[in-house]
């Protein structure tokens, strides 16, 4: 394969031997949330890959990875539709992560938005490239000519001639720009239920996920950390660890003390073995009470402002009637079905990483820190993921990894135990959250401010926050889309000793529950119906107005249910789509039993329905989870859930139904990984406010 | 040490292996059978579900040792190519979304329709409800399940 060079414009980028075929990389903007979306060409980064090989297979070297949101499938479908491909000959592979790609990683529902426009450009690219080697072959214009399903076919003469006898020539023409993107109307993959291309390798088995990694003369470890956040071993007796079957040695790491053994199980059993004297550190006694207290303490005064409008004092002292409440939510594990593991071979030259990531880049600078080696010796080797949400995103699995076969000089396995995965994550942050709002005499909400006090995520990841502020600590709240003319929402960055990250759908997953609660409390306080008050309240957002409407007419909000149902309405717009949810509960003897969630969902124009769906009711479940189960607690600085028996989750059988509308839309996409999260809890407190009159103001949920 | 004989996925194995190792880890590590998963090392979520003689079985808690002579079958042994009528139902509806714990929920499916042959949603939840899911694919499952129920009994 001859080097590859990039143009001038910085945005394509094409090289080739007759042997390897067409090669097209291309520029995908990566996004945070902040970021500009428009990319000067000079700071033009490469991070995606189209081959075409000599016997018509496309493979499309993706830069993102899969977790289960279905990024395979649905970026495929954007590059397929413009390269017109041929469907089944289609592949996909993750490439080693690389500088040339720019950064890579997967977070806030961003794989569809930041590739749909470049993606479909890159695509249309290679095939006016494909369309004009064909024109020169037989020696005609290029507009006599069409692309169709891996073929490109003489008009007049309907002579064909494949993608793969054409990339050779292909890849040595010049790079067009300004290649016309196809009119939707034509679209044959895109806002199609294409079905997943990972399903089959994901029924028998045969998909590799990070934990399945095997190396030539590989060993395997399991690590035990300090049970206190920030502690670390004193001294250890690793007399009996050693002395069980299969163990071959016992190191150091930088936050615990690892067992090497010649099989998983042994490594896990003879780790629980070791006799390790802890220095616990500074949070040693820390608990969840004491951690509620701080936060109630703090929100005695006011904090820093995160978003002001109107006078909200003078809308409070006017009001006709005010209403108060303070609101709590707990720290969560993200407990993905495939615990934490890496798999990492450290030698002098260089250090391979096979690694179920999030985030690549950040996973390659995480290895090359723990090695002493530069990144660009550091191969990370993307993994299917079995789940992340969020989880993922952070590195310290890799590092451990890494330390391990640094310091045993061999490849090696470490894998965590589920009580591992569920001690030592990084949480969804717990939260306390103060409102107080006042009405005017018709009962419509005239002011509206929320006061906050939450860790830090981007201070947990090393970035404390400017000025005091984290928005993630506050989204949901200082974004919220309800029109009223006095609002205010202030913050008090509170750390306590437990380190917190993202969890799918970050701080609408708590934020979103307060607020739509609240808002439920409003609603009764003013005398009106929830879904009349929402209504008033979004005059001005019709998008989110629209799914509010949509779940409305498709629940029959307000038409009798079963005797013993009762129905509550949310809504929330993240990640650049609009979700409203209503909830169908019953309530038997004190337990919630969610019968049926009508969701609906304006996320733009649609890649792929079926996974949208598939995407939305995931979400919904995991949300679920959270709202009627999830809480992790601390004791002693110590979290006290160990396994699925204290962190339960919703399974088949509490699961309900879920039906999911969507709205059609031209707008451009919005993600779908996490938009489905927010508006669960608060649709279920709401319909076990209306089951039962007692409002949820914690969570879980638990009226027993 | 301990020699353990038993039949995988319909052949014969001979397993030296420290006995109390569960069958999950011999499988995984010893034989790099890797389509079985761990989980939670407690029965707790399913992952790592198997058949034993043909009931499902959680291999995290199955000592090796109490396999002698007994027929072991794991999802790389359900069907030689993604034939069996379950594997076939999950690949319709597309059922996985990460799909790590998709080949013990295929397990339990296929040994729960070994049992009864039109299971009613009751008989679903009494089985799969030891399978967690944390992607929360349960309601493509349920459909997946009286959809393999039709192919087995002959209904394309």
């Amino acid at each position: 394969m001859s080097a590859t060079t990039v143009n001038r414009r910085g945005f394509l980028q094409v090289g080739a031997s007759a042997a390897a075929g067409l090669l097209v990389g291309f520029y995908l903007p990566e996004g945070s949330k902040l970021a500009a979306q428009t990319a000067d060409a000079a700071s033009a980064r490469l991070n995606a890959w189209i081959h075409i090989a000599p016997d018509d297979t496309v493979t499309f070297m993706i830069h993102k990875v899969e977790m289960g949101q279905g990024t395979v499938t649905s970026l495929s479908q954007l590059l397929a539709e413009e390269l017109e491909c041929d469907w089944g000959k289609f592949r996909t592979e993750f490439p080693p992560v690389d500088k040339a790609f720019g950064f890579q990683g997967v977070v806030g529902s961003q794989s569809i938005r930041t590739s749909w426009d470049p993606l479909r450009k890159a695509g249309a690219t290679a095939r006016e490239m494909l369309i004009e080697a064909a024109a020169q072959t037989w020696g005609i214009d290029k507009s006599a000519c069409r692309a169709d399903s891996g073929v490109v076919i003489n008009n007049s003469t309907n002579a064909r001639l494949t993608y793969g006898k054409l990339a050779g020539a292909a890849a040595k023409l010049p790079v067009p720009t300004n290649v016309a993107l196809k009119d939707p109307q034509q679209f044959r993959f895109i806002g199609k239920s294409m079905k997943r291309l990972d399903t089959p390798n994901k029924v028998t088995g045969r998909t590799q996920f990070g934990i399945d990694m095997r190396r030539p003369g590989m060993v395997y470890a399991a690590i035990a950390r300090c049970p206190v956040f920030g502690g670390k071993a004193a001294s250890f007796d690793a007399v009996k660890a050693k002395a069980f079957p299969g163990v071959k040695q016992v190191v150091q790491t930088s936050r615990g003390v690892a067992v090497v053994a010649d099989n998983t199980w042994s490594a896990i059993q003879a780790s629980r073995l070791l006799d390790i004297k802890w220095d616990e550190g500074l949070n040693a006694n820390q608990t969840s009470a004491n951690i509620s207290r701080i936060f109630a303490e703090r929100t005695q005064k006011p904090g820093v402002e995160v978003s002001k409008t109107g006078d909200v004092a003078a809308g409070l002292s006017g009001a006709a009637k005010k209403v108060e409440a303070v609101y709590e939510a707990p720290f969560l594990a993200h407990a993905t079905m495939e615990p934490m593991n890496c798999t990492a071979d450290v030698r002098p030259d260089g250090c391979d990483v096979w690694a179920s990531t999030q985030m690549q880049t950040l996973a390659q600078g995480a290895a090359a820190q723990a090695s002493g080696l530069p990144p660009e010796k550091v191969r990370i080797h993307s993994q299917f993921m079995g789940g992340g949400f969020g989880r993922r995103g952070m590195t310290d699995y890799v590092t451990e990894a890494v330390e391990v076969s640094k310091a045993i000089g061999a490849p090696v396995k470490v894998t965590w135990s589920r009580e591992d995965d569920m001690h030592h994550d990084n949480y969804r942050p717990a939260s306390y959250s103060k409102f107080e709002a006042g009405l005017d005499a018709a009962g419509w909400p005239v002011a509206w401010h929320n006061r906050i006090a939450c860790p830090s995520i981007t201070n947990s990841s090393g970035q404390p926050p400017q000025n005091g502020i984290d928005r993630t600590s506050t989204e949901g709240s200082h974004d919220m889309g309800y029109g009223i003319p006095n609002k205010l929402v202030d913050y008090h960055w509170t750390e306590v000793g437990i380190p917190v990250t993202y969890w799918r759908a970050v701080g609408y997953t708590q934020n979103t529950f307060f607020v739509e609660s609240f808002m439920d409390e409003l609603a009764l306080a003013g005398g009106k119906d929830p879904v009349e008050l929402r209504r008033k309240l979004l005059a001005q957002n019709p998008r989110l107005l629209g799914v509010l409407e949509q779940v409305a007419q498709k629940s029959d909000w307000g038409k009798p249910l079963p005797a013993g149902r009762f129905r509550g309405v949310a809504v929330v717009n993240n990640v650049g789509s609009y979700t409203a949810q209503v909830a169908e509960v019953s309530v038997d003897q004190g337990k919630v039993r969610v019968r049926r969630i009508v969701c609906a969902v304006d996320c733009g124009h649609v890649v792929n329905p079926a996974i949208v769906d598939q995407q939305i009711r995931s979400a919904i479940i995991y949300g679920l989870s959270a709202a009627l189960k999830g809480q992790i607690t601390i004791d002693k600085g110590r979290v006290q859930q160990n396994n699925f028996n204290q962190y339960d989750v919703i399974r088949i059988d509490e699961a309900p139904v879920v039906e999911v509308h969507i709205v059609a839309s031209t707008q451009n996409p919005g993600g779908i990984g996490e938009a489905g999260v927010p508006a669960i809890a608060p649709a279920v407190a709401n319909a076990v406010f209306a089951a039962t009159g007692k409002r949820i103001r914690r969570l879980p949920i638990q009226l027993t | 040490m301990a020699t353990i004989r038993f039949n995988l996925n319909g052949k014969p194995q001979s397993a030296d292996i420290i006995p109390e190792m569960p069958l999950l880890w011999y499988l995984r590590d010893s034989l790099g059978m890797t389509g079985t998963k761990f989980g939670c090392g407690m029965a707790l979520c399913g992952a790592c579900t198997v058949h034993v003689n043909g009931q499902a079985v959680r291999s995290c808690v199955t000592p090796v040792l109490s396999l002698t002579g007994k027929n072991v079958t794991t999802i790389e042994g359900l069907s030689a190519d993604g034939s069996h009528p379950v594997q076939i139902a999950w690949n319709e509806g597309d059922v996985p979304q990460c799909g790590y714990c998709q080949s013990g929920q295929i397990m339990s499916a296929a040994a729960l329709l070994e049992k009864k042959a039109k299971p009613s949603d009751a008989d679903i939840d009494e089985v799969m409800r030891g399978n967690i899911c944390r992607c929360g694919t349960y309601q493509d499952i349920r459909h997946a399940i009286h959809r393999a129920a039709e192919i087995k009994g002959g209904k394309a």
